[in-house]
């Protein structure tokens, strides 16, 4: 994955709770064996309708949000499913962070696995940036700092293994075959064996 | 780690290959890996781009179960796979499985079926072992007393090639049930209410463990839809002590240990246990006896009430527009809402004793004028044990279609949809937006609500059927 150390970007918001992944890309996109293009597939239903005519009033389809970076989303963004095309589809479709009140688990994971920020605010600045679509931020990853319009700097929690690895850009399966021998270690030696 | 401790303390420490610290993540061992082919093959390609071979092909079962056509025929091989895609995806499958020698239960075997009915089925999934699958319903096997989770396809990568996860230990959730279900309420009403009183971000960053007098007084498939919804509630995963039941489960299955290790591993498996004065990051209490059957009226499983409760008037805006999606009416109960498609089966509610729950209701009726059930049991030895008891002649006779098995209606990604409007009453798991197709409307609930929701044409309590 590529290295992301800052991002300067107007957001798109989204002002619903609970996004699962099932909106985020419809299991039926889910027949693909590779994790390219699916970014025409993100937010799939509510994007366009029944007869595939672009719902104006959804706020991706604004023209002026198409070079967004960052998403705003309602709370506990990402619930549902473990599918990472999830956030194969958001980066596919040009998206490198999303801020929300909170992240299901296995979303969060996958988002960090493949260099999507996910990014948790209190529920006062949430509100704000909800309430104010467009907002102008710069995001510092290596200090896990977002500014506001303001000036005001929002830190935001981050495990600091993923924060390592996002701005590296360093995917995670080499460092755990440097443990190789501890692997073998614990196989040979554990007191019982699956 | 304090000296007394809970279960999932116990087996998350059995497993820590490298320690947790600021900087790094546990290095986890895991003991079981399942997988399918929908969330497969983007991870052994990077096995093939990096010349990297399967670790542990003896840890790992695969199994085709999403995107598998579920149309009754004689022979799979003469099913009609819906797309080139989903063909693809199948075939794909078969030849990593052949390529790096990992065991399929695939269209020939008899043992296919939905991962987490066949896992439990197989006696793979067993008490104090870790369980990784790339699909979210992984807590199914915490019914064991297994630390069973769901990953994504990165994570699939990682264990395929070194049988290893980085992880942070979450915290810890009790779940306390105290008191006896009344008759006709059932597991599934039991988790739903779980999920009503704790959100669906209740759990989110805690492994729950359910503990007291009515999960105790649950069989094992009673057990497996409890933790399977744990996801639903936000959770890691969701787990169950092992006791007698869960013993005489496993007794003479295929993967069990056999002769003289079968008693080593039964004493260990009854050592794990929280300890009685193990401490809980959160803990909530629910009394069961005050339990009816569940139904949900919005686009999340936390959006559930009682079958003949109305429909809350409050809410946001986030609210109000699941109840306008979903064209139900505030202050009216959801048993007043006609009935367009029934789903029986899934990872949550296809095994054998919801297929029993499904036919006790059916027996000698018939399914409402303009209504379609379908029945897809959990895997092809469920389906053939539904068989012997004769129940798919109860369903056919009663006008449902009876299946293969797979996921099916669940997710509708293999072809079985609800149209577009249509108000399903399902046994599975998620009542997202489109879950079952496009603009379908889902009700999450019981086998037995769901057949006598299929009798009467509208959602109904089955409690009127005795």
């Amino acid at each position: 994955m590529d290295a992301l150390t800052s991002l300067h970007s107007r957001t798109v918001v989204l002002p619903i709770r609970d996004i699962d992944t099932d909106q985020i890309i419809p299991a039926r996109f889910l027949t693909t064996t590779t994790r390219e293009g699916l970014g025409d597939a993100l937010f799939h239903d509510l994007r366009y309708d029944q007869d595939g005519q672009v719902r104006q009033e959804f706020p991706l389809n604004d023209p002026a949000t198409r070079d967004c970076d960052i998403l705003v989303a309602g709370n506990n963004f990402g619930c549902g499913s473990s599918r990472e095309h999830a956030p194969w589809a958001l980066l596919d479709y040009g998206f490198k962070a999303v801020i929300s009140t909170e992240f299901a688990d296995i979303f969060s994971n996958n988002a960090l696995k493949n260099g999507l920020l996910p990014i948790i605010v209190d529920v006062d600045t949430h509100n704000w940036l909800l309430a104010h679509p467009g907002t102008e931020l710069r995001v510092n990853v290596g200090d896990s700092q977002v500014e506001l319009p303001d000036g005001r700097i929002i830190e935001y929690p981050i495990d600091a293994f993923a924060r390592y690895c996002i701005t590296q850009g360093i995917d995670q399966l080499g460092y755990i075959q440097q443990q190789s021998d501890a692997i073998t270690t614990f196989e040979e030696t554990r007191s019982w064996k699956p | 780690m304090p000296d007394a401790s809970t279960l999932f303390e116990k087996v998350w420490a059995e497993h820590v290959v490298v320690p947790e610290t600021a900087a790094t993540p546990a290095l986890l061992y895991i003991d079981l890996h399942l997988i399918h082919e929908v969330t497969t093959p983007q991870a052994f390609a990077l096995l093939r781009e990096r010349g990297l071979p399967v670790r542990r092909p003896d840890l790992t079962l695969a199994t085709m179960d999403h995107s598998t056509p579920t149309t009754p025929v004689s022979s799979f091989r003469d099913l009609a796979v819906v797309g080139e895609s989903a063909a693809n995806q199948i075939r794909q499958m078969e030849m990593n499985c052949q390529d790096f020698g990992i065991d399929l239960l695939g269209f020939d075997s008899a043992h296919r079926g939905i991962v987490h009915v066949i896992g439990p089925e197989l006696g793979a999934s067993q008490p104090g072992k870790t369980i990784v699958c790339g699909d979210s319903h992984t807590s199914t096997h915490g019914a064991f007393g297994a630390l069973a989770f769901g990953i994504g396809t990165t994570e699939v990568g990682h264990v395929l090639a070194t049988q290893c996860l980085l992880q942070r230990k979450p915290r810890s959730l009790a779940v306390n049930v105290s008191g006896q279900l009344p008759a006709e309420v059932t597991a599934k009403d039991l988790i739903l209410a779980i999920i009503g009183e704790i959100g669906v971000d209740g759990g989110t960053g805690h492994v729950i463990e359910y503990r007291g007098k009515a999960i105790r007084a649950l069989d094992m498939e009673a057990r497996m839809t409890i933790c399977n919804m744990s996801i639903e509630a936000g959770a890691r995963a969701g787990l169950i002590g092992p006791d007698d039941t869960t013993i005489d489960y496993l007794a003479g299955r295929p993967r069990v240990p056999q002769g003289d290790a079968w008693d080593t591993a039964v004493r260990r498996w009854r050592s794990l246990c929280s300890d009685e004065d193990a401490e809980f990051d959160k803990s909530v209490s629910i009394d069961a006896a005050k339990l009816q059957p569940m139904v949900t009226f919005g686009t999340n499983p936390g959006m559930v009430l009682g079958v003949n409760d109305p429909v809350p008037d409050v809410g946001d805006a986030s609210f109000r527009k699941a109840l306008d999606y979903m064209k139900v009416t505030p202050g009216k109960p959801m048993s007043e809402n006609p009935v367009d498609v029934v789903f029986v089966g899934s990872c949550t509610n296809g095994r054998l004793s919801d297929l029993q729950q499904a036919a006790g209701i059916l027996r000698g009726r018939k399914v409402a004028q303009g209504v379609r059930m379908l029945v897809v049991p959990g895997s092809q030895q469920v389906k053939m044990r539904a068989e012997e008891l004769g129940l798919h002649r109860i369903f056919t006779e009663a006008g449902a279609e009876w299946r293969e098995s797979g996921c099916s209606m669940c997710l509708g990604m293999n072809g079985d949809t609800v149209a577009s409007g249509q108000l399903s009453v399902s046994t599975s798991n998620r009542n997202f937006e489109g879950r079952q197709g496009i603009g379908a409307r889902t009700v999450l609930a019981s086998p037995a609500t769901a057949a006598a929701s299929a009798v009467m044409g509208r959602i109904a309590d089955p409690r009127t059927f005795n």
